[in-house]
């Protein structure tokens, strides 16, 4: 390749407008990355650069006895040495609670733990170098002690309240809710089959390529900090520095260059983090962090850790009457800031047998405090665990009616003509597919072939399993999910697009990429809508400085919400173009469209002007146009969706496996989803997205857990003992969709980046439990190991 | 996740390497490939004070066959050892371990002398060469050693290595009338296994004979199954080892897999690769 075919030059075969939507356009920054081009935060480069590594509790709950910094600070190269108190003085305190969690409660969280430390691994001392290596010698050199205190490892332990963690509350529950609509007795009194399952899901993290990282840059002069972050909200950080580091929110600049996948774990408060820009500010110099492997795996958030009790009632023709749940869930010492740690536990309860018409419904929920990392947000927040026991307990419905799964999830998913349609969990949904999905699943797998073959290998002794998985998930998330409750999150999200004079265009987003293709989305549906190529479009994001305002990139909402406000402020640029257009040409606005790059004749497509043309005008000659007009040429849409607190999808998977019965192995032979996310903005994307969070759930189905031992030690910190999903073991996944536009938005996006993550473990758990149904086995505790698989077979 | 600092020398001499390694005593580590003892030295689990970096001896490098033995020398890569067609004809065994072995990357850069040195009781090669009756060869200040590859694996990741001692290569008596099979487990392809049997028997008459069961994941070290190959020798393939394996391995638990689960699993494998061996 030669230089020159790697500029942007418009290539001649280049679709046109009418296209962009709905096409399989590669994303620009692909090549980029590449070609090792990514400018990561571990690529900067400053003058006076320092760099901070942290002492970490080598306890999960000690009383910090004294700390002596004297030969750290003696060793080569160290800046600096700082314990919570110090950095404190720069650095409020922050609780992570929502008002619209009634009751939830988690104690002040300082950027240092300042006289105790709650988790292994929290960190209690600074170290600031010339170098992260100096820095990490100098680390060893700080002399502790500590005063071990009873450390709460195991969530029921927690919740009797035997030990109390935190010493000004009277217990460790930081937030319960209960729902019950009424009935639920009764309906499972008059039931003619009831089920009852346990089910435990482990302990995992995200594991993003690149680290968390952080570079803080504080400039005295103009008491200004910009900090370089790897963050999926860098408004809400922003707004953070400024209230917690007691700065103008003006000074306060957030940047996000290439980021290494987020997952959810770049969306919160790390003290840690924190920290570092505090010692910006202290030592007045640019300061950096990027967490190691090891430190991510003792402070990325963890997520999941879930125990659940669900009971099922049912009639003798199939249909389902009531759901009742209990969930308890632990979460670490601390609700983290700002989107606390009960989400997840709510949305556990909010989107249990979601998929079902059953009108009563019963749940309980525990969230508690332990000594372990702290828990928060992460991909497809708490669907896995809804999605899995409402599949598994419809499963086992099913085998115990005689029915076949999918036709007992026909019988009971709720008709697709009847939205808006709310759920027994009091959630509202516009507009679903269930049964169109069902349909095109089933016809995708080739189900009933799949049977049969299935029934031929058994005689063979085989053992194929074949699992369903239904799911809703939450996407387009309105003001109701955090800024009800007093967090300054933004719900809304903005997009500038600027006709340049070349009639280039460029569009700013508050929506952040991280990896999955939304800058080349929004590049799509700019080009759409303006009526320009897809060369001519350069999109910017993830600086406060520069872009509108926004919420960012989380809750599968980078599409539907910062897609629309694109589109807006597309369709009002274009409205402005053709204004321009018609004083120039002096026609009638009416009589004229944009298509590729050009004003043209909406009646006979004769081309009128380029808009290179027009842009030269309107920026330097607009001496030649009608002396009251004043062209327009740069546009700020906002979009915030208000009418449904989420815009929920839908979806179903299937899985395939198979069941080594000597070994416990699960073998997965195929993997289908079929998803409706509304518009379909680039098919390559969307599917790419399903089958990223496919392998994400099929980590938490088959391969990832955080150990902990009983004194609250993480046991498997690396990648060598801690097991993320690779290549090797998957299967092909096979994506579907069904598009059933929002009507809440001109675009019809919904999400769909959570999608993947959602449904999987339960269709996974279910197919193994399919395969083991003739054996009288069963498995409820994620990851389903080869020694879980041989103690459901009572082998050994 | 920065190494402390140490001192690097990179001898161009098996001679000089010696001295080196005579002279500094336990303080130096021998870097071979590199992929075991640095993480370890990143992680801070390991230290040294100076790295005797021995990629530069062409000598240790490559496999080499003599009338009754294969010579695979310290140096050779794994990978080397996966392709080379003296190791498939000669050795099948190592050829058909070396798949197993992490991923394609890790077996450019790690060396077969490098993983029986550091003995990790779950990797191949140190099983793959009890099955072998293979030879360790090493090399040191004092002089040249040869020490079978039955009595050099002393514990969890203890060998009979002496101080200032290095490993020069491996001998493979030739074993023509032999068939073998390598079988593990592992939860994902490329990692260490939970348990696995390099195993290699001469078929007369559909009874196995002079069996040879060796376990990686089966002990603190890589274990001979020597009650198991008694039970399974002069007959056809047996279908249950299980209380000879009980008293042949003693595997520890991992996070995931209890001591009595993985000897269940050897009784798995045992069966499979008696089978495959008289198949």
């Amino acid at each position: 390749m030669t230089a020159r075919d790697e500029l942007p030059v418009k290539d001649s075969k280049t679709r046109t407008q009418s296209g962009y939507i709905g096409k399989s356009e590669p994303r620009a920054n692909a090549k980029r990355l590449l070609q090792g081009r990514g400018s990561f935060i571990d690529d900067l480069r400053f003058p006076r650069l320092a760099h901070v590594a942290f002492l970490r509790s080598p306890h999960a709950h000690a009383k910090i006895k004294s700390m002596d910094f004297s030969k750290a600070r003696a060793a080569p190269g160290v800046i600096g040495v700082f314990d919570g108190r110090a950095v404190a003085e720069y650095c409020s305190p922050w609780i992570g609670v929502l008002g619209h969690l009634k009751g939830i409660k988690s104690p002040p969280q300082y950027p240092l733990a300042i006289e105790r430390a709650c988790w292994q691994g929290e960190a209690v001392a600074a170290v600031v170098a010339e170098t992260r290596a100096q820095a990490e010698d100098a680390v060893e050199l700080v002399a502790a002690e500590w005063d071990p205190l009873p450390a709460v490892i195991d969530m029921h332990e927690s919740l009797s309240g035997k030990v109390v963690i935190h010493p000004e509350f009277e217990d460790n529950i930081c937030f319960s809710r209960q729902i019950d609509n009424g009935e639920v007795d009764a309906a499972f009194k008059n039931a003619d089959v009831v089920v009852e399952e346990s089910y435990s899901f482990g302990r995992h993290t995200g594991v993003c390529l690149e680290g968390r990282a952080i570079l803080a840059d504080y400039n005295a002069g103009e008491h200004m900090l910009t900090v370089h972050h790897a963050t999926q909200a860098p408004h809400m950080m922003q707004d953070i520095f400024s209230k917690h580091l007691n700065l103008p929110e003006a000074n306060v600049r957030v940047i996000c260059r290439d980021i290494g996948g987020a997952y959810g774990i770049k969306v919160h408060v790390y003290p840690d983090e924190m920290c570092t820009a505090a010692l910006s500010i202290m030592l007045r110099r640019p300061v950096k962090f990027v967490a190691d492997r090891l430190e991510s795996f003792l402070s990325d958030i963890h997520a999941r850790e879930h125990k659940v009790t669900v009971r099922l009632a049912a009639t003798k023709d199939g249909e389902i009457l009531a759901f009742d749940l209990d969930d308890l869930t632990a979460i670490g010492p601390y609700s983290v800031y700002p989107r606390t740690s009960g989400i997840e536990g709510n949305q556990v309860v909010n989107l249990t047998g979601g998929p079902y018409k059953h009108k009563h419904y019963r749940a309980s929920l525990n969230v508690v405090f332990t000594n372990k990392n702290v828990t928060c947000q992460y991909r497809a927040v708490g669907h896995p665990i809804a999605v899995a026991l409402t599949e598994g307990i419809v499963d086992l419905a099913a085998q115990k009616l005689g029915m076949d799964p999918a036709e007992f999830r026909r019988r009971n998913m709720i008709p697709d003509d009847a939205y808006p349609y709310t759920g027994a969990a009091g959630m509202k949904y516009e507009v679903l597919t269930h049964h169109q999905c069902l349909d095109k699943l089933l016809s995708l797998m080739d189900y009933k072939g799949l049977r049969a073959e299935q029934a031929e290998l058994r005689k063979k002794g085989v053992y194929r399993g074949i699992g369903l998985a239904a799911m809703i998930e939450v996407t387009n998330p309105s003001p109701a999910f955090y800024g009800v409750g007093g967090a300054r999150i933004s719900a809304q999200d903005g997009a500038t697009l600027r006709l340049e004079p070349t009639g280039m265009l460029t569009v700013l987003s508050s929506v952040t990429e991280q990896g999955q293709g939304t800058e080349g989305i929004f590049a799509q549906i700019a080009a759409t809508v303006v009526g320009v190529t897809m060369d001519k479009v350069k999109v910017i994001t993830g600086d406060t400085s520069t872009t509108p305002y926004g919420g960012g990139t989380w809750a599968s909402r980078g599409a539907g919400i910062g897609g629309e406000a694109v589109l807006q402020a597309g369709k009002a640029l274009r409205s402005n173009i053709l204004d321009i257009a018609a004083a120039i040409l002096n026609v009638d606005k009416a009589d004229l469209d944009i298509f590729s790059n050009e004003v043209i004749d909406l009646a006979s497509g004769e081309s009128k002007l380029p808009l290179a043309e027009l842009g030269r005008v309107a920026y330097f000659r607009p001496d030649t146009l009608p002396m009251k007009f004043q062209s327009e040429l740069m546009v700020t849409r906002h979009y915030t969706p208000r009418e449904y607190g989420f815009t929920f999808t839908n979806g179903i998977q299937a899985s395939l496996v198979e069941v080594d019965v000597e070994t416990g192995f699960v073998k997965l032979l195929k993997h289908w989803c079929v998803e409706d996310c509304g518009t379909v903005i680039n098919p390559l994307l969307v599917d790419e997205q399903i089958r990223g969070g496919v392998v994400q759930g099929i980590g938490a189905a088959l391969f990832e857990e955080c150990h902990y031992s009983e004194d609250g030690q993480l046991q498997n910190a690396t990648m060598a003992d801690y097991l993320v999903p690779m290549s090797g073991e998957m299967p092909d996944i096979v994506c579907g969709h069904v598009e059933s536009k929002t009507r809440t938005s001109e675009l019809g996006a919904k999400g769909v980046g959570e999608a993947g993550t959602a449904g999987a473990p339960g269709a996974v758990m279910n197919a193994i439990n399919d395969a083991l149904s003739s054996l009288g086995a069963r498995v409820t505790t994620m990851p389903f190991t080869p020694e879980r698989v041989l103690d459901a077979l009572g082998k050994k | 996740m920065k190494a402390p600092a140490f001192a690097y020398a990179k001898p161009r001499s098996l001679a000089e390497v010696c001295a080196l390694l005579d002279e500094r005593g336990e303080t130096a580590r021998v870097l071979a490939g590199g992929q075991s003892l640095v993480p370890m030295l990143n992680l801070r689990v390991a230290a040294a004070d100076l790295l005797v970096d021995i990629s530069g001896i062409e000598s240790l490098r490559g496999v080499s066959v003599t009338a009754d033995r294969l010579c695979v020398g310290a140096l050779t890569s794994h990978r080397e050892v996966e392709q080379s067609a003296e190791v498939a004809r000669h050795a099948p065994l190592l050829a058909q371990a070396a798949p197993h072995i992490a991923h394609v990357a890790i077996r450019n850069s790690g060396t077969f002398g490098g993983s029986i040195a550091l003995a990790d009781p779950a990797a191949e090669w140190p099983a793959c060469c009890l099955a072998l009756d293979a030879t360790i060869l090493t090399i040191s200040k004092a002089g040249k050693r040869s020490i079978p590859a039955r009595a050099f694996f002393k514990g969890l990741f203890s060998t009979d290595l002496r101080p200032g001692e290095l490993i020069t290569g491996v001998e493979i008596p030739l074993t023509p009338g032999h068939r073998s099979v390598f079988l593990e487990l592992s939860r994902r392809r490329g990692d260490y296994a939970i348990v696995g049997v390099a195993a290699m028997a001469k078929v007369q008459g559909g009874t196995l004979q002079d069996v040879r069961l060796a376990f990686l994941g089966g002990g603190d070290r890589p274990l001979l199954a020597v009650h198991a190959m008694k039970a399974a020798e002069g007959k056809p393939p047996l279908a249950d080892l299980g209380p000879a394996l009980a008293a042949d391995l003693s595997p520890m638990a991992d996070l995931d897999t209890s001591a009595r689960t993985k000897l269940h699993l050897a009784n798995v494998l045992a069966r499979r690769a008696l089978a495959a061996l008289a198949g």
